[in-house]
């Protein structure tokens, strides 16, 4: 079942369309990657499904209802890009009043709180200010605070950024674990081998339009490009056949790519009918990153261009 | 509704709770307090009690003189002013006064005191006050005239005014409802600035700390930027009052310290602090029409319509002040130049004000109190002189009307100004784009 579906949404400013019929959806449980170049509309469009902006025209259907920002922020978690805190305020006064503010009473968001300070390590810090706390640190009580009220979804913008790797490990399994729980998480990053090992289903936009959908496995077999890897027990002086081109040379590990109309195991036939020992063979995928660098390209994607300059 | 609760909560606990609104609020008018009265005591305190001497050889004073705090007189047969200097070099006297056979209090005879060490400001005031209350009577005696004759033949015939209307329009009740009136809409001025500035600060803080961002998907920003304002507003009324209460406590407190302090406020003339007001307040202190005066200001509907226009006032301006707020980075300078379209009516209302005090029903008066940015300061100084004369009830209503209309639409302004302001960053704001923000369907 989908929690959230985008029908054609669309936001234009004076000066560009930001998000231009963009739409959609989520399956309730999955982590979702929403990616895109620096000024795709990825804020954009995660700020009109938080409920800061209304979208100028399309649907958004939250939980099987038309999305009503009033009483759905309440099920929903949002860590912007943008991180701030009150800084004079203290942590534990600070997590209460923002869990306090979604709508949980008092008694619940401290109940919560103790639940979430204890398991993150926090305990300590309850009286300290925002001021008193390192980069990484606030970034915790951040991912804390995004979470607390156990929103059916978490959108989180960069939220490994800042964080030592230990720290950001901390994070990525509890991440994991709110989604076995059933929690929905739009996870926005242009880090892609987080987007690899963490999301199931990925979104790329570029200039205010989708133009990749689908889950991470299948975008791969899409854009794959019949490349093999293969390690000889020694190469021969030459290499000719009909089936392949020999891409790079590395000791004794051949990168192939396969003409059309071949199979891999056309690849292994001519190194059998040659006599040499295959020690392993495996296709390579192309990574997310070269896919997305690729896309962009294609698109000539520059920042946002707010004038033309004739 | 709740949510705009919880942020005034915590806009007014955090207030509250520094150390720097302790300070401000009953640390600063006590030093101030404190601070004057040291310099009062200093300037006043003529240490201990002074004797004099005095031979009064030509008997004017009839060996009458009444002794007071400060002096104490002493009369002393066959002195010559040797012997008396010699007293004085003994400590045994402060001063001495030495009179010659012969002299007559009619011719203007100087009287001289010579004192050891020098008289305090204070005891110089009240020898003057006794020798020269002592003369009077005795040069008055000399032409056959008493005290109670003369008093009579002083009296002023004071001219009573009235309006045709019937109702009592005393000077009395004029300067009283002046002082009232500019005291009222200078209070209002004040509120205004500095707790729309407040206010401004406040609205900052989020966009300082980039936290608007989070606030933003939890609350609409209406209910952030209303928790905001309801919560100073409130840290502005208990700062009041504190301030209310200590300032009257001091000045109780004060004269009962220094008893002396009185006394000299009487003797010195008041500087010429340029008000009328201030004058007539003066003039109307000894007199005992002034407590006529302060009775026929209808207190009760004073402090009511005070209470409505401060609310009014500064639910009006602090939501510009919060719009300005949302647009402007952490740059102070910024505001600077964006506030000052805001703080103009308000030195402008100060302005007609000063012209409405002295003459309520003039045009520029009644535009001035029916004007919504204007009408918080001008209407106060109106009202003091009395409802429904000079202020009729369709103005006095009409006035709270548009005050009422003023604030529900720059608070709706304020809104989508805010709206857009609050998740800027970066950018150098404009009067014009903030036109923009405010008149653009969202």
């Amino acid at each position: 079942m989908a929690l959230l579906e985008l029908e054609h949404l669309k936001k234009y400013y004076a000066t560009q369309k930001a998000v231009d019929d963009i739409s959609f959806s989520i399956e309730q449980g999955s982590i979702f990657g929403l990616l895109g170049p620096n000024g795709a509309g990825k804020t954009t469009l995660l700020r009109m499904i938080t409920g800061i902006f209304f979208p100028d025209e399309g649907n958004i259907i939250f939980d099987g209802k038309k999305f009503d920002a009033l009483n759905d922020i309440i099920k929903i978690g949002y860590m912007p890009e943008e991180r701030g805190l009150y800084k004079k305020m203290k942590i534990g006064d600070q997590a209460l009043y923002l869990a306090q503010l979604k709508g949980l009473s008092k008694n619940e968001a401290m109940e919560k709180i103790k639940f979430w300070f204890k398991r993150l390590e926090m305990e300590s810090w309850w009286n300290k200010k925002v001021e008193d706390l390192s980069k990484g640190m606030s970034q915790k009580l951040q991912f804390v605070i995004t979470v607390l009220h156990e929103p059916k979804l978490i959108i989180l913008d960069e939220p490994f950024s800042g964080l030592d790797p230990l720290n950001a490990n901390l994070i990525k399994d509890e991440i994991y674990g709110l989604a076995q729980r059933g929690a929905t998480i739009i996870f926005s990053t242009h880090r892609m081998e987080q987007v690899e090992e963490i999301c199931d289903h990925i979104v790329l936009v570029n200039l205010g339009r989708k133009v990749l959908d689908g889950t991470v496995q299948q975008i791969k077999q899409d854009f794959k490009e019949n490349k093999f890897s293969i390690q000889l027990n020694g190469i021969p002086a030459t290499i000719a056949s009909t089936a392949f081109d020999v891409i790079d040379t590395k000791a004794n590990k051949l990168t192939v790519k396969i003409k059309d109309g071949y199979k891999s195991n056309d690849v292994l036939k001519h190194f059998i009918q040659d006599g040499v020992n295959v020690e392993a063979f495996s296709e390579i995928l192309p990574s997310l990153n070269d896919i997305f660098i690729n896309i962009v390209e294609d698109t000539h994607a520059k920042t946002r261009s707010f004038q033309k300059v004739d | 509704m709740n949510k705009i609760a919880l942020v005034a909560r915590r806009e007014f606990l955090t207030r509250v709770q520094k150390k720097t609104f302790l300070l401000t609020t009953i640390l600063l008018p006590v030093i101030i307090f404190g601070f004057y009265a040291l310099i009062i005591y200093f300037s006043v305190s003529s240490g201990s009690n002074t004797k004099i001497a005095v031979a009064d050889n030509a008997n004017i004073f009839n060996g009458k003189l009444e002794n007071s705090d400060e002096v104490t007189f002493s009369f002393l047969q066959n002195e010559t002013k040797a012997s008396l200097e010699k007293k004085v070099n003994s400590k045994e006297y402060g001063g001495y006064i030495y009179i010659p056979a012969g002299t007559k209090p009619l011719i203007n005879d100087s009287i001289k005191l010579v004192s050891g060490e020098k008289i305090g400001l204070i005891a110089r005031g009240k020898i003057q006050d006794i020798i020269n209350k002592q003369l009077e009577q005795v040069r008055l005696l000399s032409l056959h005239i008493t005290k109670q004759q003369l008093d009579s033949a002083r009296n002023d015939n004071s001219v009573s005014f009235s309006t045709i209307n019937g109702s009592n329009d005393s000077d009395m009740k004029e300067g009283v409802s002046m002082a009232v009136g500019y005291g009222a809409g200078f209070l209002i001025y004040i509120i205004l600035f500095i707790y729309g500035a407040m206010v401004m600060r406040g609205v900052m803080e989020e966009k300082v700390s980039r936290i608007a961002e989070v606030i933003v998907s939890s609350i609409k920003p209406f209910q952030l930027m209303m928790g905001k304002i309801t919560g100073i507003g409130a840290v502005g009324l208990v700062q009041f009052i504190i301030w209310i209460v200590l300032v009257f406590g001091l000045t109780f407190l004060l004269p009962l310290i220094f008893p002396s302090f009185a006394h000299q406020m009487q003797s010195q003339p008041i500087q010429p602090a340029g008000m009328q007001a201030a004058e007539a307040f003066k003039n109307a202190s000894a007199d005992p029409t002034f407590m006529q005066g302060l009775a026929q200001v209808n207190w009760l509907m004073i402090i009511g319509f005070f209470i409505f226009y401060f609310l009014g006032g500064y639910l009006l301006y602090s939501s510009l002040f919060a719009a300005v707020g949302s647009a402007v980075n952490e740059d102070p300078q910024d505001a600077q130049s964006l506030m000052l379209p805001i703080t103009m009516p308000i030195i402008f209302a100060i302005v007609i004000m000063t012209k409405a005090v002295n003459d309520p029903s003039s045009g520029i008066a009644v535009f001035g109190s029916l004007f919504p940015l204007t009408s918080p300061i001008v209407m106060m100084a109106r009202i003091a002189h009395g409802v429904p004369d000079p202020v009729p009830y369709w103005q006095l209503f009409l006035s709270m009307a548009l005050l009422i209309l003023g604030f529900l639409g720059t608070t709706w302004m304020a809104a989508k100004i805010y709206r857009t302001g609050i998740l800027m960053y970066g950018k150098k704001i404009t009067w014009k784009e903030m036109w923009k923000w405010a008149f653009r369907k969202s």
